[in-house]
């Protein structure tokens, strides 16, 4: 990839944010979106695609941009004065997420650099499904719900993060960001549901005290994989460990030289799988009779601990396995760039989001450890 | 403030390699032969050296003319960018080192006398190692000091390994495996903690620049061997919970060493040992006015600690009878050797010479202007458009250092501390400190003033950072492809990275270039 041959396809969801700022908690959906509308909501998108295309722009990387027709990048990429390619045009009525679903597909069948959309974790989700990690994709924040670890801080950091990408810095490097959204269904009812939906590759800025010193990447991960090594190798016998859903957790399965499901929750008995994508009754099941230990991750931009995208791991679970006995790993660079400095659990049971409060230790690498405080 | 900055042209000499210089059989000395009653004594001068040591072929070394080789290095260090401009370089307390104290160090006395002398023949200098040792102790409240260690570093691993004596010395130390620092401690301390083989735990930071006491309590327990910390931290900010810190560490059984390397703060105010701290650490090449030597030494790190912990200390200690000084090797509790000796003895001579000319109320002038030209400075760098400081809502006033941030102004502008740093080069400005890994802080940068610079020379940094600012803000570009005044452009990021366009030795450039 050369700065010259770069190609951008960017995808904006026009819609995205507009139920935030009536009270929706969400647009997904024709039904709440046609409310947003009725409530006097107007799309914000745009305005925050400007501001990522601007920062493109003033930096001036010489990029070709793939993008569908209209709103759905067009209008601004060619007012941006970009290099544009419409590769979708939607059918006649608004636009839906299967106008980002097709668009993105063809993005990625064209192979471009990156992808860079603009929306929330719905919008992520259906980049997600169309592309997989087939191409690098990172998230313009417009959306109501940023659960997702793909986006970036701002719509002019998200472009800025963009160049640096496609100029091929070694400031910017790709990492596993996890997808996740929540149900908005649910949410409405102000009961929560979150899933992880899986991980894509995303560039992120790396933080250098010298000035891009490629090289030194690895060690983070290194640190991880090590990390990962040392929970399982003082695994206790006749002890259960469940391993909850992410990449992090998966290192842990992976030292044990044992399969294990990305999105789910599995489960380790003296160094053998005892239950794959295991929900909360299996694993209830498991525990009896047996010491438990919990090991999860760090999941999403927002730092959950619990309650977003493990909650098959239950408030009951938790209990009966009790505080001492979780243990959490998460690289120190994963934690430092959370948007605030702690982590929440939502079990959907205030006695049990109480019993976690409080500074909670994390392994972040080989016979290194962090607390952070956790908040419900 | 009306100080209008000015560029500077840096020379460009275009100085080849070496070894692209001079010719065949140019030489800088030429020898007389030698004469024949000598060889016919001695033999031929090649075979003096053994046949195990002596090279097969002759060295590929460059052939030039004495002025040549005098032209050349005063060329490239022409084309130095740091050092000769204002160097507020922060975390390393840069200063003046008096030429007096040079000339001092450089005397027969110093450099004529060996380690392995008899103690007899050293008692002057011992003298001075002692006298050191007493302001030291004076200064920080601890009972002994040991010079051993080369360098800060290595004086955090003398404290990593007197933790592990005085644990074992206790029976505790397959126990007490953890040691605790903070997130903004020099990694020097979570480093020679895991190199000793202690597990480390980091604290974090809370709102308000410093970790929460509930974090460390949260964080000890019966296997805390030690707390490794600094205090004031490198952003400046004092936690002034630090009585209470250790307390909790020694109530877990833990011991508490003061990471005093951002002393010129606090120099003269606060002592180490009265906060409770067990230890403490000073790099002479930082307070106490020693050269940095470009910070590969000589160096020493100064490890003082409680009479508790004095028989854990390296051999030798150097003692004093009430007439005599000798150096004790007789301590059967020591953790032997961390370094050959007993320190890099000029680097001890210059700071006795320092603190010696500065005296107790010069030393606690300087905690006094150090503070004061840093918050002076900080009212300047937060009024530029762009400038942020680190924790704005902390209410505790910095020490001798800020750190700020450049965000606002990469956000708005496109302009990185590395463009902003590369510019301040084009106006005499050595580019400042960023910040230890991890960023905790994005696009930091963190200015020292000391106590040395005048407030002109203070005035022309702000005024520069003000300046870049507004460059930024009408002509990112001309930041971002700075410096122009330079003696050397701007490196192309990654170009050292790649194995196939660097090369450490002469060989290895043609081989890898082919020429």
């Amino acid at each position: 990839m050369t700065a010259q041959g770069a190609t951008l396809g960017l995808i904006i969801n026009p819609v995205a944010g507009m139920g935030g700022s009536v009270g929706l908690k969400g647009t997904d959906g024709e039904d709440v979106l046609q409310e947003a509308w009725r409530r006097g909501a107007r799309p914000g998108a745009e305005e925050r695609a400007r501001g990522a295309m601007n920062r493109l722009v003033e930096i001036g990387t010489p990029l070709r941009v793939l993008t569908g027709s209209g709103e759905l990048g067009e209008d601004v990429a060619r007012a941006a004065g970009l290099d544009v390619e419409v590769v979708h045009s939607p059918g006649p009525g608004p636009t839906t997420s299967a106008d980002t679903r097709a668009a993105a597909e063809i993005m990625a069948a064209r192979s471009v650099d990156l992808l860079l959309f603009v929306g929330g974790d719905g919008t992520a989700r259906d980049v997600l499904a169309a592309v997989g990690d087939g191409v690098p994709v990172l998230g313009v924040p417009a959306g109501v719900k940023m659960h997702s670890a793909v986006f970036g801080t701002s719509p002019r950091n998200a472009g800025h993060l963009a160049t640096l990408f496609l100029a091929a810095s070694p400031a910017a490097r790709l990492r596993e960001a996890e997808v996740m959204d929540l149900d908005e269904a649910a949410f409405r009812g102000d009961r929560l549901s979150a899933r992880l939906y899986g991980y894509a590759r995303s560039p992120y800025e790396r933080h250098l005290s010298q000035n891009a010193k490629a090289g030194s990447g690895a060690s983070g991960e290194t640190a991880l994989r090590l990390a990962a090594q040392q929970v399982a190798a003082g695994m206790k016998p006749g002890h259960l460990y469940i391993l909850g859903p992410g990449t992090t957790t998966r290192r842990v399965a992976d030292a044990l030289d044992l399969p294990s499901t990305l999105l789910g929750v599995d489960a380790v008995l003296d160094g053998k799988s005892v239950g794959a994508d295991l929900d909360e009754q299996a694993l209830l099941d498991l525990m009896q009779g047996r010491e438990t230990w919990i090991v999860v991750g760090v999941l999403g931009g927002q730092g959950s601990l619990f309650g977003r995208g493990n909650q098959q791991i239950s408030a009951a679970v938790i209990r009966q396995v009790g505080r001492d006995h979780i243990i959490v790993i998460s690289s120190l660079e994963k934690l430092l760039a959370l948007e605030t400095a702690s982590l929440h659990v939502d079990t959907g049971d205030a006695e049990v989001d109480a019993m976690l409060a409080g500074y909670v230790r994390i392994e972040t690498g080989p016979n290194r450890s962090t607390l952070f405080k956790v908040e419900a | 403030m009306s100080i209008e900055p000015k560029e500077l042209q840096a020379p460009v000499w275009r100085e080849p390699v070496i070894h692209q210089m001079g010719a065949a059989g140019r030489r800088g000395v030429l020898f007389s032969r030698v004469e024949d009653e000598i060889e016919a004594g001695v033999g031929p001068a090649e075979n003096l050296i053994p046949d195990a040591v002596r090279r097969r072929d002759r060295p590929a070394l460059p052939e030039l003319s004495e002025p040549e080789v005098l032209y050349h290095y005063l060329r490239l260090s022409q084309q130095t960018l740091g050092m000769m401009g204002i160097s507020l370089f922060g975390t390393c307390t840069m200063k003046y080192n008096p030429a007096v104290n040079e000339a001092i160090a450089w005397r027969p006395e110093i450099t004529e006398v060996h380690p392995l002398q008899h103690e007899d023949t050293l008692q002057g200098t011992l003298e001075i190692v002692h006298g050191m040792d007493l302001i030291l102790r004076e200064v920080s409240g601890m009972d002994q000091f040991v010079f051993q260690a080369g360098g800060g570093a290595e004086a955090a691993y003398v404290n990593c390994a007197v933790t592990r004596g005085y644990h074992a010395a206790r029976g505790e130390l397959e126990q007490r495996d953890e040691i605790i620092t903070t997130i903004q401690t020099h990694p020097s301390s979570a480093a020679t903690a895991a190199m000793a083989g202690f597990k480390v735990v980091t604290l974090p930071l809370d709102e308000n620049g410093y970790p929460s006491l509930d974090a460390l309590k949260a964080a000890v327990s019966n296997r805390t061997a030690a707390l490794m910390v600094n205090n004031p931290d490198d952003m400046g900010v004092y936690n002034p919970e630090m009585k209470d810190w250790v307390r909790i560490v020694h109530e877990a059984g833990g011991l508490a060493f003061h990471d005093s390397a951002n002393f010129n703060g606090i120099i003269g105010k606060l002592r180490p040992r009265e906060l409770g701290f067990d230890a403490c650490m000073f790099m002479l090449h930082k307070t106490f006015g020693a050269p940095k030597s470009g910070v590969g030494g000589p160096a020493v790190g100064a490890y003082g600690c409680s009479a508790e912990l004095a028989p854990f200390l390296p051999s030798p200690l150097v003692a004093f009878d009430g007439s005599r000084y000798h150096l004790d090797y007789d301590r059967p509790q020591s953790i032997g050797k961390i370094r050959e000796f007993w320190g890099n003895v000029p680097v001890v001579v210059k700071a006795y010479a320092w603190s010696r000319a500065m005296g107790a109320e010069g030393m606690a002038q300087v905690s006094d202007l150090s503070v004061l030209a840093n918050n002076y400075m900080e009212k300047g760098l937060v009024a530029i458009r762009g400038v942020t400081r680190s924790h704005p809502d902390a209410k505790l006033p910095r020490l001798e250092m800020t750190r700020y941030s450049l965000q606002t102004l990469k956000e708005e502008t496109g302009v990185d501390i590395h463009d902003v740093q590369n510019r301040m080069s084009d106006f005499g400005i050595d580019p400042p400190w960023t910040s230890h890994e991890p960023w905790l802080l994005p696009e930091p940068f963190t200015p020292e003033a000391g106590e040395m610079w005048g407030k002109e020379a203070l005035d022309t940094w702000v005024a520069v950072v003000k300046k870049v600012s507004d460059e930024a803000y009408s002509n990112p570009e001309h930041v971002k492809t700075a410096p122009h005044k330079q003696a050397v452009h701007r490196l192309k990021p990654g170009a050292t990275d790649d194995p196939k366009t660097r090369a450490t030795t002469w060989r290895a450039y043609q081989r890898k270039t082919g020429r």
